[in-house]
């Protein structure tokens, strides 16, 4: 039921969002297709380190990776005069495959790999990137990248949808898909295994639960999603460039995920929003300021990343959570002032042991065993 | 509880998507009506938009520039406009990614709905949005970039060049090493990108096939280049060309300096601007910069006779603050002059076909020591340069302006476009 339910509540986000672009210009239709690109790649990352307790600052390598998959097989299939669908889709399953592939190697290392150790071998993965591109400049063309060959909108659309609505469409669908997905995986059997190891892995191996396996297998599952958000990319931008991938987008898809909720897709999707929105709001709010000519154009790119950052460090200290726990707190402390009785006795019942009540116990027991969240002490790291 | 965090997740996704809607509809409205309904015009203004390293690796070199077109538009709107339309210069920062150029350029043409792009800096960047302006038919002018992608009038009727491009630029260079430094061992050092590679391409057709006896290549995301200068130390080389931008080329008199080697460095114009290099080299630069050769087109900074450069001087205290006046002053104000000059062949009521009309006509001559190659079937941008030295850490130009029409270097006598009246097009 509930996952019948998680897809009804897929098709209609989907279709919600693909009638917004009817009626946004078609620049808010490409704001919403990075968003959505963004999120493949977060929501993978709240997989891994939000559930999986992996720390990863690679992201923005395998969606390198499935970007630059999807400009060589798209380049490849133009050359030889393919066109139509199967020149979107083919591309587009050959970032999803060529990032879980690279997803696989560096999983099986990463693997035996915790905390700073894992962070430091998946930072070298980014710092890498420019190096190996370059090295590879004949097929991966250098700092400039590769330019791609897309299908274009079907002609049939031509007129009616401009070229961002449709590719809003496209990244919509598939971060949807990516998300559904991975719903599923976090609330189902992985899920729980995935958290298990998290939380003590000798405690799951005690329990039949193989560790090593079930990390190897996130790694593989959040590297598929950063894929699938590299080829929507590819897309959209027409171009894969080892500029796109950089260490500061690669930390800037950590923050996301972290200012949003780490360890919830919904605080996913807040991230992969104000990725976009924020450096657009800055600079829309910095032009309209009468700074200096010389001023304004200096914050248009520093002003972002600094207030990015005030942005986490206040999260971090004020909200642990991110937005969405923020949001889940201020509900559940509205719901119990709705409900006079227990709000008297109990004002702040979220941080009070649970009552008593065997009925509470037990919902308790296996809302934590369901939570997603990342305990407040990570243990086993 | 997972259907409502997943209702309250489409819940936001839709809001979020509102209020992206909402804050860029607000830009919409506002503006007086335009005539004929051409984006970007109004009956008072001209909204004009550009990309630029205003961050990032190449923000040292060139993030003057668009203060400086900026500048001149100011000059030429305290002076009335043109055709009583003052000029807005919309300028976004790509920090030198062509990913961040996809969104500044999409924001600045389907949102602000710019009347042209003018004078977007850098062959990646720049690439990366190429398809896009043609697909939506804004007029793309003055790449400011030397790169021949851009002057193909059949598949980018909309491009147009305005840097002398590199091969141009590289073929000049070899042909006057040859006549100045013959039997001398060249050597090649260049950006890991068209720039690299077209600029090479142009070497080797002047020198032969194996006429550089090494060339290294960097990338921009790594600053350390001690392994390719230590290898054309290593090689012998003598006579080391450069397409570089200026970090760069910077970088590469520094490292090799420190490896106690003095080459005789020759520089495409991207990256030979003395005050930029000096700026990176500090005290030792007069030192190190002696004899340092690089190709221009445009006016000198250091001319003083010239009446271009003058009053380019005088726009620089009045409308920039008094910044520093260098190479990169003077190619922002000569962007922007050139964009006012078309704007005005265009008509009292320009429209992006007659703004591109005009030229294509021939009529915009620019104020560079070498012609623009603007015509029907061409969108090149100056046909040739000048060389420079630096003597005492005084760049000057020297010699006569050479031009290249097809494989041939040709010296080029003709006078080149006198300044109009106070430097505003007539």
């Amino acid at each position: 039921m509930t996952v019948a339910r998680r897809y009804l509540f897929a098709a209609i986000a989907a279709a919600v969002l693909i009638g917004l672009t009817f009626v946004v210009p078609s620049f808010s239709s490409y704001q919403l297709a990075t968003v959505c690109a963004y999120l493949c790649g977060i929501a993978g990352l709240t997989l891994l380190t939000g559930a999986g307790g992996q720390l990863s600052l690679g992201q923005a390598a395998l969606m390198a990776a499935g970007a630059y998959s999807y400009a060589l097989t798209a380049n490849t299939m133009a050359d030889a005069g393919t066109e139509g669908p199967l020149l979107l889709l083919l591309p587009l399953a050959a970032a999803v495959g060529g990032a879980a592939v690279l997803g696989l190697v560096i999983g099986l290392a990463a693997g035996r790999l915790h905390g700073p150790y894992l962070a430091g071998f998946t930072m070298a993965l980014v710092v890498a990137l420019p190096a190996v591109t370059s090295t590879f400049s004949s097929v991966l063309g250098g700092d400039q990248g590769l330019w791609i060959t897309v299908e274009k909108r079907p002609t049939a659309l031509r007129g009616m949808v401009s070229n961002e609505a449709w590719q809003a469409w496209l990244a919509v669908v598939c971060s949807v898909l990516v998300l559904t997905l991975l719903a599923n995986l976090l609330h189902g059997r992985f899920g729980r295994e995935l958290r298990a190891v998290r939380d003590n892995p000798v405690a799951a191996a005690l329990a039949g639960i193989n560790p090593a396996r079930t990390k190897v297998t996130a790694f593989v599952i959040s590297s598929a999603a950063a894929g699938m958000g590299g080829g929507l990319l590819a897309y959209t931008t027409q171009s894969a460039s080892p500029g796109a991938y950089s260490l500061v987008f690669s930390l800037f898809l950590l923050m996301a995920a972290v200012v949003g909720g780490i360890g919830s897709l919904t605080g996913a999707v807040f991230g992969a929003v104000l990725l976009v929105a924020l450096p657009h709001l800055i600079s829309t709010a910095t032009s309209r300021l009468q700074l200096s000519a010389d001023l304004s154009q200096r914050l248009d790119g520093n002003l972002a990343v600094a207030i990015f950052g005030l942005v986490l460090v206040l999260v971090v200290l004020l909200a642990p959570q991110g937005i969405h726990g923020l949001l889940v707190r201020l509900r559940s402390r509205l719901r119990s002032r709705a409900t006079p009785p227990r709000s008297e006795s109990v004002p702040d019942s979220s941080f009070e042991p649970a009552p008593p009540s065997a009925s509470t116990t037990t919902t308790r027991l296996s809302a934590r065993h369901e939570s997603e969240q990342l305990p407040a002490t990570p243990k086993g790291q | 509880m997972i259907s409502s965090k997943l209702r309250l997740g489409t819940a936001v996704l839709a809001a979020a998507a509102l209020g992206l809607a909402s804050c860029a509809s607000a830009e919409e409205g506002g503006e007086a009506a335009a005539p004929e309904d051409v984006p970007g015009i109004t009956d008072t203004t001209v909204t004009v938009g550009t990309h630029q390293p205003l961050t990032g690796p190449a923000a040292a070199g060139y993030s003057t520039i668009s203060p400086a077109t900026q500048a001149y538009f100011d000059y030429v709107n305290d002076n009335g406009g043109i055709n009583g339309r003052t000029i807005e210069y919309i300028v976004k920062d790509d920090g030198y990614n062509p990913a961040n150029t996809q969104t500044a350029v999409r924001e600045m043409v389907l949102q602000d709905e710019v009347f042209a792009l003018v004078g977007g800096l850098g062959t990646p960047p720049h690439s990366a949005v190429l398809d896009f302006v043609n697909d939506n038919e804004v007029p793309d002018l003055f790449v400011a970039s030397g790169s021949p992608t851009w002057n193909q009038p059949e598949d980018y009727p909309y491009t147009y060049g305005f840097m002398v491009d590199y091969p141009t630029e590289s073929r000049i260079l070899a042909t006057y090493a040859q006549e100045e430094f013959p039997d001398k061992t060249y050597c090649f050092f260049g950006q890991d990108d068209d720039f690299g590679e077209e600029f090479q391409a142009g070497l080797e057709a002047v020198l032969g096939e194996d006429g550089l006896a090494d060339a290294q290549v960097y990338s921009t995301a790594n600053t350390d280049i001690a392994a390719q200068i230590s290898s054309m130390k290593e090689a012998g080389c003598e006579v080391n060309f450069l397409a570089t931008i200026n970090g760069f080329s910077a970088q590469a008199v520094g490292t090799a300096a420190k490896l106690g080697y003095f080459p005789q460095w020759m520089a495409s114009s991207a990256g030979g601007d003395f005050n930029t290099l000096s700026g990176y080299l500090g005290e030792n630069t007069n030192k190190l910069l002696q004899g340092f050769v690089s190709a221009n087109y445009l006016p000198g900074y250091s001319d003083a006779e010239d009446e271009w450069t003058a009053q380019f001087k005088e726009i620089n205290e009045e409308y920039n603050a008094g910044a520093p006046f260098d190479g990169n002053t003077i190619f922002g104000m000569s962007i922007g002059y050139l964009f006012v000059e078309a704007l005005k062949e265009a008509g009292e009521n320009p429209t992006r076909e007659s703004l591109l009309e005009a030229l294509e006509s021939g009529n915009v001559t620019g104020n560079g020591h070498t012609p623009l190659g603007f015509g029907e079937d061409s969108h090149r941008g100056y046909t040739g340069a000048m060389l420079t030295k630096v003597d005492n850490g005084v760049q000057s130009y020297f010699g006569t302006p050479y031009v290249v029409s097809g494989e041939e270097v040709e010296e080029y006598t003709e006078e080149r476009p006198a300044m109009p009246a106070d430097g505003l097009p007539e």
